[in-house]
């Protein structure tokens, strides 16, 4: 499902390129994130507690990292109490594989798929194409983005970065061949032609695959929200559900859950509640009127206990809402495809380095300006500047900061420790650039600065420096 | 305060104001002198260390905040015209010497002494106007460190009231990023220069005439883009204008233009 690389893409900075000269992207991205933050803003200013409510969850989610292990044991053993399955994958390639067979032993053909970002992070659909499985998205925008065979650009609007009319054009393409010949224009008339086009595929399914929001120690459930009704339709109408799910996502109690459930859905959606939040606890029990003969949860590893210990414990905090990536001014303005994994923004910038490698992702913790906005709205309060900073440091103490940069840096960082022959160097380089500049105001080109005087002058100095003007204000009034 | 000893504050200059723009550094010295302060400007300072610490070269980022300690040691205020230096030594500096019990405690010390220009004209000092003029209608950016590190949002709001003839209007996305982010404007220009189009194109709609902040950093991209686009806005430090300098040539304007 995603797009081979090419030439054109292959880089962080190609990808930048691309996506800033993309003027669909752009249109798109400006109608998305403009929207997201007001509606966001306006549920914040509507609950007065928000707040309290943030520091609560800060501490809900300190505490299960602390413990951690006591709390996947406890909610192990209430799965399998409910009669259901739990497989712990410590690597995304034994997490494919678990759920290969899991298909396999069900004698599964077709599958249906709630919107997962475990499963994206997994690679799963590849994988069950590759064996042989019609598989199926039912979240509208991963749907979309099935039909267009891209990644998602976004956690929890996988298709933001589709335009109204390039839906249409993908529906044309791929709903005709079915015998919808209409052109729509409206989203309310696209969404319904997906439902009816989705539908069929939901009772077919021989097994239904979802994520899990929240896992719950208490009660053995896994809990998902959706705005579509598409994750129940995928969880109860198949023989057998399989819930992916990080196994950060624990929570010791459902009135915890609750708590997250109110950030998720204000910070994610600006919604007070999203339209379903949907429980599930085992397969179907004997007087059910419906529900899974089988329930499996897999519960994927993939370098969250290697963060447990350490300096980036705080990020398995994240409960995946995105507000992060709507706020952040990098993300807003070259989308998510731009960051080259399934995780973008913010998060995604903490996140990939850190599960496919500090070298993996060398460009995605420097490509921010560290102005802070993500950890003012983020719900669990990540302090995300600091953990892309971290992530330099260990960049930079482990070699993969390019030489060229730790060169630079070293040497500047030389003479800023030498005052006395950093003032007297200023004092002559500074009125030489003063008086190249002084005519125009500014300087439209310097040496080895193109990356500031391709777009922008360099305001030119003035005469000379403070520490200089001062000296010489002192002098003369002494 | 002027009943007893006046405060004695040591003036951070800032590397951009004291290699770039002096006369922000000069309207900070007047603002201190004029709200009773005694200032001072070591000549041990050269820059804050933020280019080492925000690349991840946290071992020079160590030596040049013990440099800047001992500079700043035995002020009764470190004061800065600037959200994001005056940021990095209150949070980051106790941070970076977390194994080092010694430093840590010169560190947490000078961050307890440090404050940026006007939070501390307004906070510390209780200035609530001051005595200057600037005939424009003035957008205010809010410069990100200044905001989320430091609590600069009214303080610059509530002194700009009193200038005379000034007229502040709210652009949209005030609290948005210009795109400066220090290194990350050289290291990536496209995506930095979409960022500062962007904040250009807020306070064109606002219908203002000049764009002031209290970072240089924010203040010389936006310039610097005004400049090459040709763009009818000057660009001054919000320290300049509560000074009386706002009429000088604005950043990035020659001189006599």
């Amino acid at each position: 499902m995603h797009a081979a690389p090419t030439a054109a893409n292959n880089t962080f900075p190609k990808r930048v390129a691309l996506a800033i000269h993309d003027q669909r992207l752009q249109a798109a991205l400006d109608h998305a994130s403009g929207g997201f933050a007001a509606k966001r803003q306006a549920q914040v200013d509507a609950l007065p507690e928000f707040e309290a409510l943030r520091e609560r969850a800060r501490l809900v989610k300190d505490h299960v990292l602390a413990n951690l292990d006591g709390y996947l044991e406890r909610y192990e053993a209430r799965v399998l109490r409910q009669g259901g399955h739990v497989h712990w994958a410590s690597t995304a390639e034994e997490a494919r594989q678990i759920i290969l067979d899991i298909c396999q032993a069900a004698g599964a053909r077709t599958i249906t798929k709630g919107k997962s970002m475990v499963s994206e992070e997994i690679g799963l659909n590849d994988a069950l194409e590759a064996a042989g499985y019609a598989v199926m998205e039912t979240d509208l925008g991963e749907y979309i983005i099935q039909l267009a065979k891209e990644p998602p650009s976004h956690i929890i609007v996988p298709a933001v970065h589709k335009t109204r009319e390039q839906v249409a054009d993908l529906f044309d393409t791929h709903h005709r061949p079915l015998g919808y010949t209409r052109h729509l224009t409206e989203i309310s008339e696209m969404v319904d032609e997906a439902r009816q086009v989705l539908r069929g595929h939901y009772f077919a399914a021989d097994v239904g695959i979802t994520g899990g929001n929240f896992l719950v120690a208490e009660t053995g459930s896994s809990i998902i929200v959706t705005n579509e009704g598409n994750g129940d339709l995928t969880q109860t109408l198949a023989r057998v559900h399989i819930v992916t799910s990080g196994i950060e996502r624990v929570v010791p109690t459902l009135d915890d859950a609750v708590t997250l459930l109110r950030l998720l859905a204000r910070s994610a959606t600006g919604q007070e509640t999203e339209t379903y939040t949907t429980v599930s606890t085992g397969p179907r029990r004997a007087n059910d009127l419906d529900g899974p003969q089988e329930y499996h949860v897999v519960l994927v590893d993939n370098g969250r206990s290697a963060m447990l210990g350490g300096a980036f414990r705080e990020m398995l905090r994240c409960i995946r809402c995105g507000a992060c990536l709507n706020h952040c001014p990098v993300y807003t303005s070259i989308g998510g495809h731009a960051y080259g994994w399934v995780y973008p923004g913010p998060m995604g910038s903490v996140l990939t380095p850190l599960i496919n490698g500090l070298s993996q992702a060398y460009d995605l913790p420097n490509a921010c300006t560290l102005n802070g906005r993500c950890q003012t709205v983020c719900p669990v309060k990540i302090p995300l500047p600091g953990l892309l900073r971290e992530i330099r440091r260990q960049q930079f103490e482990t070699g993969i900061t390019p030489v060229r940069t730790r060169w630079a840096l070293q040497a500047w960082a030389w003479l800023a420790r030498r005052p006395g022959l950093y003032h007297a160097l200023m004092r002559i380089g500074i009125p030489v650039l003063h008086r190249i500049g002084r005519r125009r105001g500014g300087l439209r080109w310097l040496p080895l600065a193109s990356g500031w005087t391709d777009t922008r002058d360099l305001p030119a100095p003035q005469a000379r420096t403070f520490q200089q003007a001062w000296q010489a204000l002192k002098g003369a009034t002494r | 305060m002027n009943q007893r000893d006046p405060l004695r504050v040591g003036l951070l200059v800032t590397c951009l104001a004291d290699l770039l723009r002096p006369s922000v550094a000069f309207a900070a010295v007047k603002l201190l002198n004029d709200a009773g302060c005694v200032v001072a400007v070591p000549r041990g300072q050269t820059c804050c260390g933020q280019p080492a610490l925000n690349s991840g070269d946290s071992r020079d980022a160590r030596r040049i905040a013990q440099q800047v300690i001992e500079a700043f040691d035995g002020f009764d205020a470190v004061v800065g015209p600037s959200g994001s230096c005056m940021g990095t030594l209150r949070h980051d500096y106790p941070a970076l010497f977390a194994d080092d019990p010694a430093w840590r405690s010169r560190a947490e010390d000078l961050a307890r002494r440090s404050h940026e220009l006007l939070s501390f004209l307004v906070d510390v000092l209780k200035v609530d106007t001051v005595s200057a003029r600037l005939d424009a209608r003035v957008a205010y950016h809010d410069s990100c460190a200044g905001l989320r590190e430091m609590g600069v949002k009214s303080q610059p709001r509530k002194l700009l009231a009193s200038v005379q003839g000034l007229n502040l209007v709210e652009m949209q996305g005030t609290e948005v990023c210009c795109g400066f982010g220090g290194t990350f404007c050289v290291k990536y220009p496209e995506i930095s220069t979409k960022m500062v189009d962007d904040k250009l194109a807020h306070i064109v709609a606002s219908g203002a005439t000049a764009v002031l902040g209290g970072d240089l950093g924010c203040l010389l991209n936006m310039a610097g883009r005004i400049q090459r686009r040709g763009l009818p806005i000057r660009v001054l430090h919000t320290a300049e204008v509560l000074a009386g300098l706002g009429a000088a040539p604005s950043i990035g304007v020659a001189e006599g233009a």
